[in-house]
């Protein structure tokens, strides 16, 4: 029988950089396909290919047995494909149902009928929307939904979900696994990229791992473990992941925060952390994690509570305030909070601690600058072609480390990562982790937000959950179950609609 | 920890391509085709009279554009330059009848400050959008400089020796509002380019959240940029008077559109974080060229608007055709 989609020997460079050297790729209908790699291993340029954006340099795409060879987006489209991508590419100011039917809006509208059958597509996904709200006005998992509606308005018969449920909470996550369940059944062929591997684990039947530009290996599910994928992946286990382990011990308290809130989501959050411990916050995207450690960086004010610095107590209502106290924000979005994309390294490592690099007229030093950078960069193990080179020329782990180096140079002994590791792949993740540690084993009080449990099961000395802006409970090691961790995070007793630990 | 992983190679510069010669130099080729072309219209154009007179005619312009310049670099825009102007002129004419030039300077400077601080501190306080505030400081000032010479041009006399001796002077040749203008202009690149302060007043229009984040007082940078546009507009509506002796209610109309596109064609982005003093300055002389092409060539006063604007299009479209080149 003929594949649903077939992908074979796919080649495709920009510049001279080989994105793709020879891939191959099928789908069965009904079948949920991962596929999976570090950033830069080309599955997001083999799925473009496959959406028609680009045309490959060799190779032949094949959609039930028939080489289409698309020209244009428009193409793949016409023939089922359809591709659900991570930032949603709707019109927010447009209604749910005139999202859906988009392209194919007739010159007179009927309303009435517009929406049932936006309607009735969204019912059978099993969600209740209104057809005629505003699409700015819906969640992120509502959004996702009515992308995968517009798809199948469209009679999408091969659906790419590229990091899906990278920006859901983790209920949502859950729903849109649900959703893709009822894809498969239907018969649609699904192919999910994901980070996520224990996601991928529950939902793929099949697995493609690309490296470098080409497919390592396709594997059944059940023929695999986490550990055989990782090291397809990266060539090394789980447990190298977390980097090595550097001896440290908690010394005296850094941070305490007493009864913190802003008067609204935030209720009072209490907490402490010494010198040369990783404490992590766990709980859902939306727990109000992000929205507490920018209360106590100063970026958001406060209205409630104190905050303590080395026993000191410090009114911190700016990110100045915060900055002067010692403490560093690693933020959540790195390109759009950590960094100028556009300007060069040197100033971003720099743009936190100016006043030791200029003098008394408010020049810069130039020189001891690149003196002060090149030694964040050594420590840091930044990989630059030069310093002067825009920060948007790095990767992301790259990019990342320049957001650190920013801290490491305004020196402060506190320091806030809010998702470190998020669109960051393996490799990178790797190094970053093993500099968190060595961080903590240097003195310094380190504060973890992360959605990835794995990640703070791996890095954190204890986990702290917050629920609904508050704190739930608190973990230590002998309790790292994602089982514990989500009974704390989520309104308990979990119910089984929400929770499927299978 | 491990230097092999380090790599900072001092690589060489690779070598420009075509997007990236125009995006640099496309400004500089704007002026040196617009000279060649002036040039062989007219035999008066490279004579030394009358490059020291568009050099004259662009010296109150180009102040404005200089602080145009800051307040874009943030990502903002100031409407109100022109009408700054016009109140300063007036300011300034009916102060030195009184008090002399020296305090009438400088009130009239202060005057200007005070106007940028109320639109800047709307702007970085309250969050108002710049387009709309500095609209308003647009009527008002108008407004004030209206109500406060009734109307009427307020001719210095006597009194304002010193003033129209400023703006009818020249040291070497060169007169004295041009030698200002070159000194503001070379004030400005030097802050844009080396200090602190100009740094963050770039990073702040390329990404004002990042630099927020960074622990700066972000707002206090946002409202200073008003205010430099709002003492350099001031300073614009002296040398105004000065040339002529006369203040007057009625001066710089429009002026902050040629303020604004002397920045544009000088290559600076309208989205903020990018731009500088030396193209802006060459921006400015653009604009002066063109006026002084159409003068020498006797093109009639109504159509040289709808020439300028076709001229500034032209020049903009250089500018982009580095962007589209890029992709």
């Amino acid at each position: 029988m003929d594949k649903l989609v077939e992908l074979s020997g796919i080649r495709k460079s920009f510049g001279g950089v080989h994105a793709l050297q020879g891939v191959d790729f099928a789908l069965d209908a009904g079948e949920v396909h991962a596929l999976l790699g570090e950033n830069g291993a080309g599955k997001s340029t083999l799925m473009r290919v496959l959406g028609g954006e680009y045309i490959p340099e060799a190779g032949t795409v094949k959609v039930g047995g028939e080489e289409p060879h698309f020209r244009a987006p428009s193409d793949a489209i016409a023939r089922g494909i359809a591709i659900i991508h991570q930032e949603m590419a709707l019109a927010t100011d447009l209604t749910v149902a005139e999202n859906i039917f988009l392209s194919e809006i007739p010159s007179v509208i009927s309303w009435r009928d517009l929406n049932r059958r936006a309607r009735a597509l969204i019912d059978s996904l099993g969600f209740a929307i209104d057809p005629a709200a505003t699409v700015a006005d819906l969640s992120v998992a509502h959004q996702q939904v009515v992308e995968i509606a517009k798809a199948l308005s469209r009679n999408a018969r091969v659906m790419v979900f590229d990091e899906p449920t990278a920006v859901l909470s983790v209920q949502d996550a859950e729903r849109l696994l649900g959703i893709i369940r009822t894809l498969r059944a239907r018969g649609v062929g699904v192919i999910y990229i994901s980070h996520r591997l224990d996601e991928v684990f529950r939902i793929a039947d099949c697995i493609t791992v690309m490296k470098d530009g080409a497919s390592v290996a396709t594997v059944d599910r059940s023929e695999v473990e986490i550990d055989d994928v990782i090291r397809m992946m990266v060539g090394r286990s789980l447990k190298a992941l977390f980097g090595e382990d550097v001896a440290r011990s908690p010394g005296a308290e850094v941070l305490r925060v007493e009864d913190l809130g802003d008067g609204g989501r935030i209720r009072g959050v209490s907490l402490s952390v010494r010198a040369g411990e990783i404490v992590g916050l766990g709980g859902l995207v939306g727990a109000g994690r992000t929205e507490f450690v920018r209360l106590v960086f100063g970026a958001e004010r406060a209205q409630t509570g104190r905050i303590f610095i080395h026993g000191k107590e410090k009114t911190i209502r700016s990110p100045g305030d915060g900055v002067r106290a010692g403490i560093g924000l690693v933020p959540e979005n790195r390109k759009e909070q950590g960094l100028i994309l556009d300007f060069p390294i040197r100033v971003n490592a720099t743009m936190a601690r100016l006043g030791p690099l200029v003098n008394r007229l408010g020049f810069v030093r130039r020189a001891r600058e690149r003196a002060a950078v090149e030694d964040l960069a050594k420590r840091l193990r930044l990989k630059a072609g030069s310093l002067n080179d825009p920060a948007s020329s790095l990767s992301g782990g790259n990019q990342q480390k320049v957001v650190l180096a920013k801290w490491f140079h305004a020196g402060g002994d506190i320091l806030v990562f809010d998702e470190p590791t998020r669109g960051v792949d393996v490799g990178a993740k790797t190094e970053i982790y093993s500099l968190i540690k060595s961080l903590a084993a240097e003195g310094r009080a380190i504060l973890v937000i992360s959605s990835e449990h794995l990640e703070l099961f791996g890095l954190c000395d204890r986990i702290l959950v917050m629920r609904e802006g508050e704190i739930t409970g608190e973990l230590g090691p002998e309790d790292y179950t994602e089982e514990k961790l989500l009974r704390l995070a989520m309104v308990s007793p979990a119910t089984p609609e929400t929770v499927d630990m299978n | 920890m491990g230097t092999a992983m380090t790599e900072i190679a001092q690589t060489a510069r690779p070598s420009l391509n075509v997007s990236q010669i125009l995006q640099r130099y496309g400004t500089i080729a704007i002026l040196v085709a617009l000279v060649i072309v002036a040039a062989s219209m007219s035999d008066v154009f490279l004579t030394e009279r009358n490059v020291i007179n568009v050099l004259r005619q662009i010296s109150g312009t180009s102040l404005m554009a200089v602080g145009m310049l800051f307040v874009i670099l943030t990502r903002g825009i100031d409407l109100s330059v022109g009408s700054v102007a016009a109140l300063g002129s007036v300011l300034s004419a009916i102060l030195i009848q009184k008090y002399g030039a020296g305090a009438s300077i400088a009130v009239t400077l202060l005057g200007g400050a005070a106007c940028g601080l109320v639109s800047g501190g709307l702007i970085a306080f309250l969050k108002l959008p710049p387009f709309v505030t500095t609209l308003a400081m647009m009527t008002v000032a108008r407004g004030l400089a209206l109500i406060v010479s009734a109307g009427q041009p307020i001719v210095m006399g006597d009194s304002g020796a010193a003033v129209t001796a400023f703006g009818a002077g020249s040291f070497a040749g060169v007169p004295y509002p041009v030698i200002l203008m070159t000194v503001v202009f070379l004030i400005a690149g030097t802050v844009l380019m080396f200090t602190r302060y100009g740094r963050l007043v770039k990073a702040i229009g390329s990404n004002v959240e990042a630099v927020r984040l960074s622990g700066i007082p972000v707002a206090w940078y946002t409202m200073s940029v008003y205010v430099i546009s709002g003492v350099l507009a001031a300073a614009a509506g002296i040398v105004s008077a000065s040339r002529t002796g006369v203040g007057s209610a009625n001066i710089g109309v429009g002026a902050e559109l040629d303020a604004i596109a002397a920045v544009v064609i000088g290559g600076a982005s309208l989205m903020g974080g990018r731009g500088g003093a030396f193209n802006t300055f060459i921006g400015v002389i653009v604009l002066g060229i063109i006026a002084n092409m159409m003068n020498l060539a006797r093109v009639p006063g109504y159509h040289q608007q709808v020439f300028m604007g076709v001229i500034i299009i032209g020049a903009m479209l250089l500018q982009y055709a580095s962007n589209w080149l890029r992709r």
